[in-house]
């Protein structure tokens, strides 16, 4: 981020402040969108209902008022329970959406941390939340959490890798880790000699771009990929337990990573921040790129939640074998082909 | 940017209270949490307490200004070993409430044990770098003059890019290390295969 606002030196404290308003604003706005506009109104339109009508215009304050109600319920620890373990165990899961989303460029200069090591970090840090989600499964001392703690991290253990190696092609064509460079190099590529929309990556990617989605999918662990927390088997998987406050926290890590994951995907294959017709060393995309990458977030998390509501839920072998016999090979197949193709042109 | 800051710890400056201030404070919780790991009754209590650690390893990384050090760490001992640890625990050990003591009679020889191996390690940083200063800006990406072996005449040096640069370390690993590497990569491939034929019930 910025050092300096509208020429005012800030102070270390003031950056860290702001920074930290950023954050939140980045994690809960999109989180937020995305349960009002695809969990309480797209899915309730697909199933040919209106979804929450009464609280506010069109329902729009149904979040708050779903906020205020968990805010208000009790926060059960079961008295069998690993207290500190089970307590811990809903922060390890937001901790990693935050360190997620450090690495997320807004803007040219609009940015929480410029790191070198970019989406390799973004990969890293993903890794985190299966800490939490066995933490919760195991310190709640339920047969139903254990079961949905261990199914859970199988599935995302599985799924990491395919989704690192769809990340690789992006890499290996844009030559950088660096998450704002491989904005640039998308707006700033050229198709067959022609540079009008610059080159974003789903285009020469789309493979990548596909497996990411599946894998991210899988990741989160939504439908058709929830059997972590499938409700007809395991009441609600590693949640079963919590209540209140606790339950609110995973609720909005959920769609706090989905927001997170999409702006990610945004980045690597649709060019971020960036839109057409208007150079990306413009100082206006400082104002206009968090726009436009929330518009570029939905659009993807539109998707993720388009499958949620219409596939029903996979079985665990067709999990495991859909991720280790059949997406790991492609993307390796994908990697092989990016390579050779870099190398020819 | 942020590890080109934190880097600058190391010139001892003393305008940089803050991070020195956090390197005791990580440098602390790890040492309790090592601690724990080893004397704590439940098992799982002791692999958590293991990503504490290995955070404050990571974190430690950040402050020396290797991003990509960092990174790794994160991802290869908290992503992948730790968690396949619990998963083992979890899948074995069955649910809380039925945990065994860790504790048993090697206590000494493990103290033992771990002293030698801090002893050798000690002396490998210690010799091996000395006084050697980190630069002030390791975005610079300067080639700096570190001695390999101090035993060896002084003008035995090696070429080291710093560890920041992701980069750099690209490059050394497949241009000046690509033997050693591809030598690993077998190693590690042998490895595989070999899991997989003892798993294999025929």
């Amino acid at each position: 981020m910025i050092s300096s606002v509208l020429a005012v030196e800030l102070a270390y404290w003031q950056q860290t402040t702001l920074r930290v308003i950023g954050g939140l604003v980045a994690i809960l706005l999109p989180a937020g969108g995305l349960v009002y506009v695809y969990l309480f109104k797209m899915m309730s339109f697909m199933q040919s209902r209106l979804g929450p009508m009464e609280a506010g215009p069109y329902g729009s304050m149904q979040l708050l008022a779903e906020v205020g109600k968990f805010l208000q319920k009790e926060d059960i620890i079961p008295t069998k329970a690993d207290r500190f373990v089970f307590l811990g165990a809903p922060f390890v899961v937001l901790l990693s959406t935050f360190l997620l989303l450090l690495v997320v460029p807004f803007g040219p200069d609009a940015w929480f941390v410029d790191l070198d090591t970019g989406i390799y970090f973004a990969m890293a840090v993903s890794s985190i939340s299966v800490i939490g989600i066995l933490m919760a499964g195991w310190g709640s001392s339920s047969k139903y959490s254990l079961l949905g703690g261990i199914r859970a991290a199988g599935q995302l253990i599985a799924y990491e890798l395919p989704m690192i190696l769809a990340v690789l092609g992006v890499v290996i064509q844009a030559g950088t880790l660096n998450m704002n460079e491989i904005v640039f190099a998308q707006a700033n590529g050229e198709i067959f000699g022609w540079g009008g929309i610059g080159n974003p990556y789903i285009i020469t990617q789309f493979v990548g771009f596909m497996l990411f989605l599946v894998a991210i999918q899988a990741e989160l662990t939504q439908p058709p990929f929830d059997m972590p927390v499938a409700e007809s088997e395991l009441v609600a998987g590693y949640m079963t337990e919590y209540s209140g406050l606790r339950f609110l926290l995973f609720f909005i890590g959920e769609f706090a990573t989905a927001g997170v994951f999409s702006a990610i995907a945004a980045v690597l294959f649709l060019g971020g921040w960036y839109v057409p017709f208007l150079a990306p060393e413009h100082n206006l995309y400082n104002v206009l790129g968090p726009l436009v990458l929330m518009a570029k977030i939905f659009g993807v998390a539109g998707l993720i939640f388009w499958f949620r509501f219409t596939y029903p839920r996979f079985r665990e072998d067709q999990l495991q074998r859909l991720a280790w016999k059949f997406l790991i090979p492609i993307a390796l197949v994908n990697i092989v082909a990016t390579g050779v193709l870099k190398v020819v042109f | 940017m942020i590890a080109a800051l934190f880097a600058q710890i190391s010139t001892g400056d003393d305008l940089y209270v803050a991070q020195n201030i956090f390197w005791w404070f990580i440098a602390i919780l790890m040492v309790i949490a090592a601690i724990k790991v080893v004397t704590t009754d439940n098992i799982v209590h002791a692999a958590l307490y293991l990503v504490i650690v290995l955070a404050g390893v990571a974190a430690q990384f950040i402050f020396l200004g290797a991003e990509f050090a960092a990174a790794t760490q994160v991802l290869v001992y908290i992503g992948a070993i730790v968690v396949l640890l619990l998963f083992g625990i979890m899948l074995t050990r069955g649910s809380l409430g039925d945990e065994e003591l860790t504790d048993n009679e090697q206590r000494g020889m493990g103290a033992l044990v771990g002293l030698m191996l801090f002893a050798v390690m000690a002396f490998a940083l210690v010799d091996g770098f000395e006084d050697v200063v980190l630069p002030e800006d390791t975005r610079n990406l300067v080639e700096v003059q570190a001695p390999i072996d101090t035993t060896l005449d002084d003008d035995t040096f090696i070429n080291v890019t710093r560890g920041s640069d992701t980069a750099a370390i690209g490059d050394a690993i497949f241009e000046k290390y690509i033997v050693p590497f591809e030598a690993v990569s077998v190693l590690l491939l042998a490895a595989l295969i070999g899991a997989i034929v003892i798993a294999r019930k025929e």
